[in-house]
């Protein structure tokens, strides 16, 4: 069971929330430039990575605000959560010595 | 009846309240404080069950959790449950428990056949038989099933209701033993919020089975002043009779609460039977303790052997001492304990310990109490006889401990208690992903790192720390480090009392036991696992067939799957694996702890969520009306819609079809509030519109309303409905009932994360309007008649939307229409949707107005060839292949979905289209859903060109008419072509537009 | 290999069964074979088998990173059934269905397969709409289909209630479905596969391919390089990770699936009853357990476990339909992760690189499809080009848009 912050309402439980696959995919400016290989790969193909995995979620039962999610597949730990727009953030996140989810600051 | 296995004094029972209670139609005394198990041993009751597989008589084996023989069919009628531990089941007046898994007792089973024949029964037997024939493997199988099960599932509904709450706290603390009770006192004091469960119902764990001293007085007394003091605390909650079943991450738990059920069905009152706890706790400490671990010795299973600790316990906190002359058979020093208190309690008692020169204070002090002690020895065989042990034979063992020599001795008994060691309870840990380590000098494997979402602590014999002193100084300062890092900076860990304790010395690493024959190779069987029947025979059969992974091994011995998830046997199957492959433990690996530590009651994870409260019903605001005016109801996604509304005598057809007449000859009604509504506002409002819809939507003015196809990005229809300008930049959109939430939530992904930068806001207001639709010929009439207005074409053209009072009460009127005739959709706050549905038909009276159902919705609209999306449409279906090509804008630029169209697959011909099909017999009504075969062959298979979507008998055009998706329709149109129903039979149909009613609005 | 059968078990009986051979042998991994299988699940042992039973391919090894049957196959609610809309799907499912008929007998392995009957009920008219068009094209594919009134689901399952939230309208019945025993479809293939000259090798992970000109020549593995004239991927639940290994990406997300068991009772249940809308699919194993599947996560994730909550949306339908499981006890719960694609059916096919084959995708339901799935891409990966069955299920589909889409054809709408 997931403990997830909302960067607008801060942690909640999983229940709250909805996953919406992976994020940081744009939808092409012009589609009808692309070839029908790479529009099947914008509307079905995804990375879906053993590991580090940024993805949407939205608070569905709180804010109903979509944000983005840095989660470990393997470990389910959640690393980061961003609001839209904001960069990608990268490992390894060592603002002053925790992560901003779910382990606490020591 | 006497009690004649109960002490004459101490123990944890409350003597001055005796129970009576039941076992196999058998009346028996016992007293409140006592186990169903513990009240047995009290009344000589030793045959409790019959084991999985071969039937064979089983007692009671331990007094807790682990239990894998005991296991009881509780109550009966609706209250029954099968499987209950008897060593877990708290005795109340009037208690009835049967055995079970036998026929037609439990001293004379007939399933005992399996016994004799277990030879031909090892590990995986049935993977190698029952294959001929082939024909009668179901046959077989009956037989298989009828012998496998346990207990019985009860037949009527659950009597009891069951309750569930969520928790927060700072620090959760798993166990109340020395342990778990120091952790939660260092904790409270610092005002941290902490909860501590233990699964018995008296805190303490193993101190109220021993007879340890803290400080200067028994342990006891500072148990009772540490939960006292707990009491007291306002931000401690104490939760006895709570098995901590499952850690999920990010530290959250369930936990267990038998609320009631010690005081039995009939006691319970209004009470809860059991509570749900979901916990999510900051940190949590690990407090659960250990198990012992059996020695594994020839017939090890029969009814008079249990653990040593077990045996502790009955005669310390039970008051029960269970045999008159007791032989103890242990690799330790532990089980020294259990002698001395037996034999301080009455019993003769002799020890036979496996080491070569057991020494040290406590085998002086069984020595010195006149125990006598069998060396380097070995029980080989048990004689069992009329439910009981009667004696062991006892050999010595040779060098290595493989195997024994010399001649048997024959020793008198009625009680064998075992110990092997202790094993830390480490489920939890698993189950929450912690790595376990395998300790070489204890034989065990204990918690390692943490996984990184479960922060906490592990104390006291979980991890296999074993000394009451470091289990109380553990269990303090891992309390008080918990609260440290949740925030409260006052911690420190409460004062660790002075526990003294006899030393104990190393154990003999030897778990199997040889006897005369080889292990495995003879009559007399090693059970490694006493609930599933698993031998030590068959793990070595499993290995010499190459089941030698943990996993395999488990699953083709079936060791480890009872109800017990084998608590007491996982570990000495390792070790026989192990053995086996010349390797250690650890190499072998552990198999994965799931959860629930304990069975979970479904009812418990049910909660209130059942009945009246399992899924919500919404109901619109006329719904009260409805129910009055005999409407029976469709469940339409969450919603109940009227379905038809019979008169008397009337069945569904007839209502229909006087529905669908009414409503084209005069004027119909019906509740339209369940579409989805939603409020659209915002600068860039247009701009959504024109990229989740298909066509244009630029040119739409203020009042004026356009119906829209919505796509996923493949291109298929997904949803439909009109959207409404209402002013500048606001816009009123409707979806399809089930789609609602579906839709708002598009939108809302599409604006959040992919156009963040338009300024556009979306409400969903579907429950804030009632809808009433009005619709035939005398609509228009009928609205007239309570709204002073002009409703004529010019005044209110086709495709608006005008706001004026409707009976005085304010309205959004739509002029739109699902009907194909004039109609008029009365949105009004709905509040006043009642009002507004009554006052229409009160006036509808002088109109002859008809209300109806969602039956006759359908049938007016497919008279007009108007489709349902998610009925005509399944997700695989563009506005093309519908025939809408009109809708899809050629010069609007891009929108969701369009790139889609120009695939392959999308833009061949020949693809599944949509027309209307006529049956030769105008009175045949094709079933919705079959198919149109081409040819029509005498039987399946048949080449299917499509099926049918829907379909009805329509009253206005006379005649059966139906839609249909097939393959390359609009060219068919004119074809006559076959449907090929499921009774074998079929029906010619033409294929031909799908509007079946020409003419008006 | 010895036969199974009533007599070798009497034989072996006299002495205490000690001459039982291995099942499947444990050899070091050769430098070459002209078959590797990366996956040794059902699917893929099954590939192994019919690689060397049917296509006279026995230089063949599967390769498992854990123990056989570890993954998915050993994870299931072990329903069989071949009762799906689409032709495409109707084709390879009951392809399975016919194998797994006589699958024992095959094998020489009792894999249990019980065609105890398997109901999926109606619970509103949109649902009735739905299986009446799936009754109608299963039975037009010539595959055993019958529909049910609630009083006839009432005599099979007498304690169901009918009139629960969402009340039971009817039900379609696949007489020919039901159960198999899941362990023991791996290892009835592996004992047969090996017994054909088929290496089965454990413990041992692929890290990477060799790749020349496009080519696959070989795979990479924690027990060193294995060449391999050709290639065929079965991983369920690591099949974007293999594939991102050979440098392409897949349209399959990776979720957690649950399932559980109640304690074992005396026999109650004796047919499967699925339900759709209620989410409540159960049926009652030999053992005595009644194996109820849950739902899956909506995240990707490889962790094999899901979230309570599932449990809770799982448990609460049961109930409600079976009100007599109320004091039923959760034994046991487990995740596993299945791969699932947009259209929920699988994809089996070649791929960008020359010689090397997937099939994966097989969501929430590859465990009926075992035999079938083994047979066509056995035979696939023989002849370098697909088998009919398997043709329509070309990772291509995604790219012109001719999905086989039997997620949407039951989605819910109006």
């Amino acid at each position: 069971m997931l403990l997830i912050e909302c960067p607008w309402c801060g942690q909640r439980d999983q229940t709250e929330f909805h996953p919406h696959g992976e994020a940081h995919i744009a939808r092409p400016e012009d589609p009808d430039a692309l070839d029908e290989a790479a529009w099947g790969d914008y509307v079905f193909f995804r990375k879906n990575p053993k590991g580090l995995h940024y993805e949407r979620w939205v608070h569905s039962h709180g804010c109903r605000r979509w944000f983005n999610v840095m989660r470990d597949t393997v470990t389910d730990h959640i690393h980061a959560s961003y609001k839209p727009g904001d960069p990608k953030p990268e490992l390894p996140i060592t603002a002053d010595g925790g992560d901003t989810t779910g382990t606490p600051k020591t | 009846m006497s009690q004649p296995y109960r002490l004459d004094t101490g123990g944890r029972i409350n003597r001055a309240k005796p129970l009576r209670f039941w076992y196999d139609n058998q009346g028996y005394d016992g007293f409140e404080g006592d186990t169903l198990a513990s009240a047995l041993l009290a009344n000589g009751v030793f045959l409790v069950g019959r084991s999985f597989k071969y039937h064979r008589p089983r007692g009671v084996y331990s007094a807790g959790a682990e239990e894998p023989n005991a296991l009881v069919q509780l109550e009966t009628g609706a209250a029954t449950e099968p499987n209950r531990r008897a060593t877990e089941v708290e005795l109340y007046g009037e208690l009835n428990a049967a055995s079970q898994n036998c026929w037609p007792s439990v001293k004379y089973d007939l399933g005992v056949v399996n016994s004799w024949f277990s030879r031909l029964l090892p590990a995986g037997f049935y993977y190698k038989t029952f294959m001929w024939p082939a024909s009668l493997w179901t046959t077989y199988e009956k037989f298989i099933r009828r012998a496998a099960g346990l207990g019985r599932s009860p037949m009527e509904p659950d009597p009891d209701h069951y309750d569930k709450t969520h928790a927060h706290c700072d620090v959760l603390v798993v166990g109340g033993g020395p342990a778990g009770l120091q952790a939660a006192l260092s904790a409270g004091r610092t005002g941290a919020r902490v909860i501590l469960a233990d699964d018995k119902p008296e805190f303490g764990g193993a101190l109220l089975s021993g007879r340890d001293v803290i400080g200067d007085a028994p342990a006891t007394e500072w148990v009772e002043a540490t939960v006292a003091e707990l009491q007291g605390m306002r931000e401690v909650t104490l939760l006895p009779r709570t098995t901590v079943t499952g850690y999920y991450d990010y530290n959250f738990l369930v936990a267990n609460e038998r609320v009631s059920e010690h005081l039995g069905p009939r006691g319970r009152g209004e009470a809860p039977k059991e509570r749900l706890w979901k916990i999510r706790a900051k940190q949590v400490v690990l407090a659960t303790g250990a198990i012992e671990r059996p020695l594994v010795f020839a017939d090890n299973d029969r009814p008079g052997i249990m653990l040593a600790g077990a045996l502790r316990s009955y005669v310390n906190r039970y008051a029960v001492l269970p045999g008159r002359r007791i032989v103890v058979l242990t690799n330790n020093d532990s089980a020294y304990l259990a002698a001395l208190d037996a034999k301080d309690a009455g019993a003769a008692v002799e020890i036979v310990d496996t080491r070569t020169a057991p020494a040290g204070e406590l085998v002086d002090r069984a020595r010195s109490a006149g125990i006598p002690v069998h060396e380097n020895s070995a029980i080989t065989g048990v004689n069992y006889r009329g439910g009981r042990v009667r004696g062991v034979e006892v050999m010595q063992l040779d060098s290595d401990g493989r195997g024994v020599r010399g001649v048997g001795d024959k020793l008198n008994c009625d009680l064998v208690a075992v110990s092997g060691g202790w094993t830390p309870t480490v489920h939890l840990f698993s189950q929450a992903k912690g790595k376990l380590r395998y300790l070489d000098d204890e034989h065990c494997f204990v918690p390692g790192e943490r996984a990184i979402n479960n922060r906490g602590f592990e104390v006291g014999a979980c991890r296999a720390s074993w000394s009451l002193e470091t289990c109380l100084r553990e269990g303090a300062e891992a309390g008080a480090a918990a609260a440290l890092v949740t925030g409260f900076d006052r911690a420190e860990p409460a004062p660790s009392p002075a526990a003294p304790e006899p030393a104990q010395g190393p154990l003999r690493p030897l778990w199997i036991l040889p006897t005369v024959h080889p292990v495995g190779r003879g009559p007399r069987k090693h059970f490694h696992e006493l609930h599933n029947d698993s031998t030590v025979g068959d793990i070595e059969l499993a290995a010499r067939e190459g089941f030698v992974s943990v996993e395999h091994l488990k699953r083709y011995t079936t060791t480890g799957m009872g109800t017990d998830q084998g608590k007491t046997s996982n570990i000495n199957a390792l070790s026989v694996m192990a053995d086996l492959q010349g390797a250690a433990i650890p190499a072998v690996g552990t198999t994965t702890f799931r959860p629930p530590y304990t069975p979970l009651t479904f009812g418990s994870i049910v909660g209130h969520d059942r009945r009246e409260l399992f899924l919500q019903k919404r109901k619109t605001a006329m719904h009260p009306w409805h129910e009055k005016h005999g409407a029976v109801f469709e469940d339409v996604g969450d919603w109940k819609r009227p379905y038809y509304f019979p008169r008397a005598g009337e069945t569904m057809h007839d209502a229909v079809q006087r529905e669908c007449l009414a409503a084209r000859t005069g004027v119909g009604m019906i509740d339209a509030s369940t579409l989805g509504k939603i409020d659209i506002r915002g600068r860039d409002a247009l701009k959504l519109l024109n990229m989740v819809y298909t066509n244009a939507w630029d040119s739409l003015k203020p009042g004026r309303c356009r119906y829209g196809l919505m796509l996923n990005e493949h291109g298929m229809v997904f949803d439909d409905g009109v959207t409404t300008c209402l002013g500048e930049n606001h816009y009123h959109m409707t979806t399809t009932t089930g789609g609602a939430a579906r839709v708002m939530n598009w939108l809302e992904e599409w604006l959040q994360t992919e156009w963040p930068h338009w300024e556009v806001y979306c409400t969903s207001v579907t429950e804030q309007w009632a809808v009433t639709t009005i619709t035939g010929p005398r609509a228009r009439d009928l609205l007239a008649s309570l709204a002073d207005q002009p409703l004529d074409d010019d005044a209110f053209p086709f495709m608006s939307m005008q706001e004026f009072p409707v009976a005085g009460i304010p309205a959004r009127v739509f002029r739109i229409s699902f009907t194909g005739d004039t109609a008029f959709e009365i949105n009004v706050k709905a509040r006043y949707g009642l009002a507004l549905w009554e006052a229409l038909a009160e006036a509808g009276k002088a109109f002859d107005l008809c209300p109806y159902g969602t039956e006759t919705m359908h049938v007016l609209r497919a008279e007009k060839g108007f489709i349902i999306a998610g009925q005509d449409t399944d997700g695989t279906v563009t506005p093309m292949d519908l025939g809408m090509d009109w809708i899809v804008s050629k010069k609007k630029g891009d929108f969701i979905g369009r790139r889609s169209f120009a695939r392959t697959d999308t833009a061949r011909e020949g693809r599944k289209q949509l027309v209307g099909l006529l049956t030769e017999d105008p009175a045949f009504v094709l079933p919705e859903g079959s198919h149109v075969v081409e040819p029509l062959r005498e039987k399946p298979p048949m080449n299917m060109l499509g099926h049918v979507t829907s379909s009805y008998l329509s009253p206005n055009a006379g005649r059966s008419i139906a839609m249909a998706l097939i393959r390359d329709g609009f060219k068919r149109k004119g074809q006559t072509l076959d449907v090929s129903l499921m009774d074998g039979s079929s029906q010619r149909v033409t294929v031909t537009d799908p509007v079946f009613l020409r003419g008006e609005k | 290999m010895n036969r199974y059968s009533i007599f070798s078990l009497l034989r072996n009986a006299v002495n205490y069964h000690q001459d039982w051979q291995r099942a499947w042998r444990s050899p070091d991994p050769k430098r070459e074979y002209d078959v590797v299988i990366v996956g040794g699940g059902g699917h893929g042992l099954a590939t192994a088998y019919y690689l060397a039973k049917e296509c006279g391919v026995t230089n063949v090894a599967v390769i498992e990173k854990g123990w056989i049957g570890g993954g998915n196959t050993g994870r299931n609610t072990t329903i069989v059934r071949s009762n799906y809309l689409y032709d495409e799907s109707a084709g390879i499912y009951e392809h399975a269905l016919k194998l797994w008929e006589g699958l024992s007998q095959e094998l020489n392995y009792n894999v249990m397969f019980s065609p105890r009957g398997l109901l999926h009920l109606a619970h509103s008219v949109h649902d009735m709409q739905e299986i009446g068009r799936r009754g109608s094209a299963i039975r037009l594919n010539g595959i055993d289909s019958e529909f049910l009134s609630p009083a006839q689901v009432k005599e099979m399952v007498p304690f169901i209630n009918l009139d629960c939230r969402y009340p039971v309208m009817g039900a379609l019945l696949q007489r020919r479905g039901g159960t198999a025993r899941h362990d023991a479809v791996a290892w009835g293939y592996a004992r047969a596969a090996d017994d054909l000259g088929v290496d089965i090798i454990q413990n041992c992970e692929v890290t990477g391919f060799r790749i020349e000109d496009n080519v696959v020549t070989g795979v990479d593995t924690s027990r060193g390089m294995i060449g391999a004239k050709k290639v065929g991927c079965v991983v369920a639940g690591h099949c974007s990770v293999l594939a991102s290994m050979a440098g392409f990406r897949l349209p399959v997300e990776s979720v957690p699936l649950q399932a559980l068991v109640s304690e074992p009772i005396k026999p109650v249940l004796d047919c499967v009853v699925m339900s759709g809308s209620v989410h409540a699919y159960i049926s009652q194993s030999d053992k005595g357990e009644l194996v109820i599947g849950a739902g899956s996560d909506l995240y990707n994730s490889y962790s094999q476990r899901g979230s309570f909550d599932v449990i809770e949306e799982t448990v609460g339908p049961v109930v409600e339909l079976y009100p007599i499981f109320s004091r039923m006890k959760m034994l046991r719960q487990w995740g596993g992760i299945v791969d699932v694609t947009v259209d929920r059916s699988p994809i089996l096919g070649t791929t960008p690189v020359k010689n090397l084959f997937f099939n994966c995708g097989w969501g929430t339901g590859g465990f009926k499809a075992t035999p079938g799935s083994g047979h066509v891409f056995a035979h696939s990966i023989a002849r370098g080009e697909m088998h009919p069955v398997a043709e329509p299920f070309s990772i291509n589909r995604f790219n012109t848009g001719a999905l086989i889409d039997e997620g949407a054809a039951a989605a819910v709408a109006h």
